[in-house]
């Protein structure tokens, strides 16, 4: 057997599926190396995709490139249901219950039977480097692999400790080992790395919880789906459960404050603020008595329930105590303990746009190891990573989205240009642009490219295709279709609770009426028959056409900072007239253009103007 | 090209001969075919390069001339930015050159950064690469120099009261975007009626904010300053004493009716706009021609009030009545002909009327001016009002006013989107907005304050 690839992949979790199946599918000669076979695409902690809203944006964007996550959870959610319905199309938000099983399953098989694809087990220990670029990887059982591309997808496994009470162990997942070798090999190779904390809460068996005393989250009734490629079926599906902490849960709590691993200092590292553990929320917002708990079913074949809400490191006896304090929960057995996962990770301001690091050349990085939270928001760095190591090798241009195209692009513009002072989560509240990185448009924002690339196929594409060209068809029939305020017409729009027309108007114009839908219109002109994701793309651009164009706008005049380039050779400390903070951020971060050098903080308007002067005749500037 | 059409006051204002509004970018002629009407009747589009013209600068909202200008047209690739180039050159007065920069900016242009026309000067290859590095320098410098000017200007009341609104502001901002962000939380909904409430509150925090902004007092657009009187005292000769003096008669602006107008002078850099001086001119009797209710209704506009009286003829009821009337005001009371007789003293008027009003004697027919001068820069220097460079305070007043007003049309926009019955992501728009344009007088990043905010106030998460 070979072992010689193009690409190899280090980790197996949602990040490095992704990546090693884009780079596959690129036409690299792809390894993808797991500690355990049995654990790829595992979901650790919360047994659902999508959920805040944000997170399903990012599932779509990474399927209309062509990636895997959101076909794999369509074919093996237990419930889903759509958030955010009223607050508008821009922030509306999918979240399916996960059979965490079936999705490993099925994501396993997707990655076993794709093409330039190894899937195999080993625990790498060293990347191989020569004359600062990468020649491949090294196991711990001496195996040496051969490749001009690595991207680490290590998860929470480089220097894994995991906590309980005052009990601290090595380990990267409960269960599974941690390595230590790879942080040092890391480290050696001059790359700095930092510790982050993330924690779960603990696994409850379903037969014993009370159902009478819960409330129960069916699915939705109307079938959802996340891939813009998966065909509606009806599979019964399997509810969630629903109640909350009582004044008892919350003394329970104070009183074992100083077992808490975030209280008594048995955990270092910063946590994620969006996923605070129980004890923290009892400590941050003490007037609070009544905190939502969710149970969530883990699988069809399995009696684990997830208990969304009560994540804790607290001792085992005392996590009893807090569930048993529960409604519902009180004769409630747990099966997994929740527990506090200690990491090491990259701080990510020594990456590149592309996810490629400063430092070691043709190394990438994808997911929690660049300091991020979430599968989804590993899963869009795992493609991202995957095209821009296909596209090293293949001697091509890296793929870099921007802020004004995809919620991805806004997140790896984010880690590189800002940095993350804890475990990143995308928020809608990210994108300048909002109303035009919709979770329904993210097919007809990308995509083209990932046709382009090469990870769209041609029968998708041309489906694609076909929606694309009913909504411009349709969209242009309604702005020069006519509407004659006629008794008849105007006795309808009455009807309707809608205004008086005085004049002939577009049935464009109508449809802006906000009490107006599609539907209503087949009242005043011959209608076509369309598909329900066309009609939802027309009335969107229609209704919200001016405040999308406003937007639009907007991105013209910002794009005009992201146009100027600065190449990777220029010396900021040549520049004089920069400020010194101005310097040192520039020459840490290394902006690729204009807009993203004035995103970084400590550079200031002044220092972005004098940097566009010098960018004129930056020969001068340049490091030889 | 997207490069939006910059504008700026290029010379240094009020002291000045003559004031210069430069604009440059594509939209430049559109602007000036706007707000310019050439004496000859032609189109200011349609002028070739290197061409000039005389004519009238006009407000085309109000419908009222702003000055008499010359403008100067430079067809880009041949001008000093490499762009499409206009030039108002007009009298170089606070108040002119100040309306036209305003009116250009509602226009469509937008205030331009320090040293930014020198910037794109460079950028379009106008400059010598080897003036790199002193460009830099004056980038640097400019820029410096007027964040020094605005953080000053913040200091104070503008910043508290900013800061108030955008306290309301960030409330409602942070709620929406945590119940977008976090829809499986309990976080507490919004009710329609409660944010058009907030966003209401403040429009109308940000409409009275603009008004002061447009008082804009003293430095920013010179001191309102009534010449008052009964008839034949002497405020003619006052008048055009005090233009003599000063040599820096900028301008007649025709006012709100056609029957005051006013007049720019500049005090020992304290610009005073002189009200209804026409009125003066004309008639040497504001109160006779106007009526005693205009009258009143300038003193009551006014900042500052020159009241002249005759010290050689007896006291009227009319000195009295007018002492009385403007007992709450700022007042320079002038006693003139003091080259004649004496035929009354101070003690004859009623000391309650008088107050502290400084009193200057004078013969405005052969003395000196000086201590009329001396009184009312003293008076002015009193009130908390400091000598600074009034093109500075001029530059960012202009740009907190935009953003001020452009906060206000974004939270209107919100309102509007609010009562149509549209969702959450629409109004956010809007409310981001405003609080983004607040944010540019600040000189904060809203969007990480949004999301920090979200996680102090609500208990977010699993």
């Amino acid at each position: 057997m070979s072992k010689n690839y193009d690409v190899i992949v280090v980790g197996a979790g949602h990040a490095g599926c992704e990546a090693a199946y884009a780079a596959a599918k690129l036409g690299c000669r792809t390894l993808l190396l797991t500690i355990n076979l049995s654990t790829i695409a595992l979901m650790p902690c919360n047994p659902a995709i999508g959920g805040p809203a944000a997170k399903s944006h990012l599932v779509r964007e990474i399927d209309a490139l062509g990636g895997l996550m959101g076909r794999i959870i369509d074919n093996s959610f237990l419930n889903i249901r759509l958030l955010n319905e009223s607050r508008g199309p821009a922030v509306r938000a999918l979240r399916a219950q996960a059979d965490k099983v079936l999705y490993q399953s099925l994501m396993t098989q997707a990655l076993e039977s794709a093409p330039n694809l190894d899937v195999r087990q080993g625990i790498v220990t060293e990347i191989l480097v020569e004359d600062g670029a990468v020649q491949g990887v090294k196991t711990k059982h001496g195996v040496e692999f051969t490749a001009p591309a690595v991207i680490l997808a290590t998860g929470t496994f480089l220097r894994g400790v995991l906590v309980v009470g005052q009990l601290r162990y090595p380990g990267g997942r409960a269960g599974e080992p941690g390595v230590n070798e790879l942080s040092e090999n890391l480290e050696s190779l001059g790359i700095e790395l930092s510790r982050f904390q993330s924690a779960t809460p603990p696994r409850l068996h379903a037969d014993s919880v009370d159902y009478e005393k819960l409330t129960e989250q069916p699915g939705s009734p109307v079938p959802l789906r996340f891939s813009f490629d998966s065909d509606h079926d009806d599979r019964p599906q399997i509810p969630c459960w629903y109640t909350r902490t009582t004044p008892k849960t919350i003394e329970v709590i104070r009183d074992n404050l100083h077992h808490s691993p975030i209280q008594s200092g048995s955990v270092v590292g910063e946590g994620p603020r969006f996923c605070p553990s129980i004890d923290r929320k009892v400590m941050r917002f003490p007037d609070k008595l009544d905190h939502q708990v969710f149970l969530e079913p883990e699988g069809r074949y399995t009696k684990e329930l997830y208990c969304l809400g009560l994540t804790t490191a607290m001792p085992e006896y005392v996590q009893e105590e807090i569930v048993r304090s529960i409604p519902g929960l009180e004769h409630a057995k747990i099966m997994r303990p929740g527990y506090a996962v200690e990491y090491d990770y990259i701080p990510p301001s020594q990456m590149t746009l592309s996810l490629e690091s400063r430092v070691v050349s043709g190394l990438f990085t994808a997911g929690q190891i660049n300091g991020t939270s979430g599968y989804e928001e590993a899963a869009a760095q795992g493609i991202i990573a995957g095209i821009n190591a296909a596209h090293k090798v293949l001697g091509k241009e890296p793929v870099i989205l921007r802020r004004s195209e995809a919620y991805i692009g806004v997140l790896v513009d984010d880690l590189v240009t800002k940095g993350t002072t804890e475990p990143y989560r995308m928020m809608t509240s990210r994108a300048e642009y909002r109303l035009l990185l919709r979770v329904d448009n993210a097919d007809l924002r990308l995509r083209p490219l990932g046709y382009k690339l090469g990870l769209v196929g041609e029968e998708q594409f041309a489906r694609f295709n076909d929606k694309r060209r009913l909504i411009n068809e349709t969209i242009n029939w309604l702005n020069v279709t006519r509407v004659n305020p006629t008794a008849e017409v105007r006795a309808k729009l009455q009807e309707l609770g809608s205004g008086d027309l005085k004049k002939s108007v577009s049935l464009a114009d109508l449809l802006q009426r906000p009490e107006l839908s599609f539907a209503d219109l087949k009242f005043f002109a011959d209608c076509p028959e369309l598909p329900g994701e066309v009609i939802e793309q027309v009335e969107i651009s229609v209704k919200y056409a001016g405040y999308v164009e406003r937007q639009l706008r907007q991105v013209a005049e910002f794009q005009r900072l992201e146009d100027v380039k600065i190449p990777d050779n220029i010396d900021y400390m040549k520049i004089h007239g920069l400020r010194t903070e101005a310097r040192e951020r520039l020459t840490a971060v290394r902006p690729v253009n204009l807009g993203q050098a004035a995103r970084i903080s400590g550079v200031s308007p002044a220092d972005i103007s004098v940097l566009a002067v010098v960018l004129k005749d930056v020969d001068k500037y340049v490091s030889a | 090209m997207t490069e939006q059409t910059i504008a700026a006051i290029a010379t240094a204002v009020g002291e000045a001969g003559i004031g210069i509004v430069r604009l440059s970018g594509k939209e430049a002629f559109d602007i000036a075919e706007k707000m310019f009407v050439t004496k000859r009747g032609d189109s200011p589009k349609s002028l070739p390069g290197y061409s000039a013209r005389y004519g009238r600068v006009v407000d085309p909202y109000q419908g009222r001339t702003i000055d008499e200008a010359i403008l100067l047209v430079m067809r880009g690739p041949y001008s000093y930015t490499g762009e499409d180039v206009v030039e108002f050159q007009c009298h170089g007065g606070v108040v002119v050159v100040q309306k036209i920069l305003e009116t250009a900016l509602r226009l469509g242009a937008r205030m331009a950064e320090p040293g930014e026309f020198t910037k794109r000067a460079f950028l379009n290859g106008r400059l010598d690469l080897s003036q790199a590095e002193a460009v830099i320098d004056v980038v640097r410098s400019r820029t410096e120099e007027s964040l020094a000017v605005a953080v000053d200007q913040l200091e104070g009341s503008l910043s508290k009261r900013i800061s108030a609104i955008r306290e309301q502001l960030y409330d409602l901002v942070v709620r929406v975007e945590a119940i977008i962000d976090y829809p499986e939380d309990d976080i507490p909904e919004l009710e329609v009626d409660e944010m058009a409430e907030v966003i209401r509150t403040v429009i109308g925090e940000l409409e009275r904010l603009i008004a002061t902004a447009d008082q804009g007092k003293v430095l920013r657009e010179g001191l309102k300053a009534v010449i008052t009187g009964k008839p034949n005292v002497g405020k003619s000769s006052l008048l055009n004493r005090l233009l003599d003096e000063q040599r820096a008669l900028v301008t007649d602006i025709p006012g709100t009716t056609r029957d005051t107008i006013e007049e720019v002078l500049n005090l020992r850099g304290i610009p005073l706009r002189l009200i209804d001086t026409a009125g003066i001119r004309e008639s040497d009797d504001v109160v006779e021609r106007l009526g005693v209710e205009r009258a009143v209704q300038l003193w009551g506009e006014a900042d500052l009030i020159i009241h002249v009286m005759d010290g050689s003829v007896p006291l009227s009821s009319e000195d009295r009545e007018i002492l009385a009337r403007t007992r709450d005001k700022l007042r320079v009371v002038v006693i003139n002909k003091s080259d004649l007789p004496r035929v009354w003293s101070l003690d004859d008027l009623d000391a309650r009327d008088l107050g502290e009003a400084p009193v200057v004697e004078i013969s405005l027919l052969e003395g000196e001016l000086t201590p009329l001068v001396d009184a009312v820069v003293g008076l002015v220097s009193k009130g908390g009002i400091r000598e600074s460079t009034a093109s500075q305070a001029i530059v960012t007043r202009a740009r907190h006013k935009t953003a001020l007003e452009e906060a206000k049309a974004d939270l209107e926009n919100a309102l509007e989107t609010l009562s149509m019955g549209l969702p959450l992501d629409l109004i956010s728009v809007g409310l981001q907005g405003a609080l983004e344009h607040l944010g540019e007088i600040t000189g904060e990043t809203v969007r990480e304050n949004i999301i920090d905010r979200i996680f102090a106030q609500f208990c977010i998460g699993k």
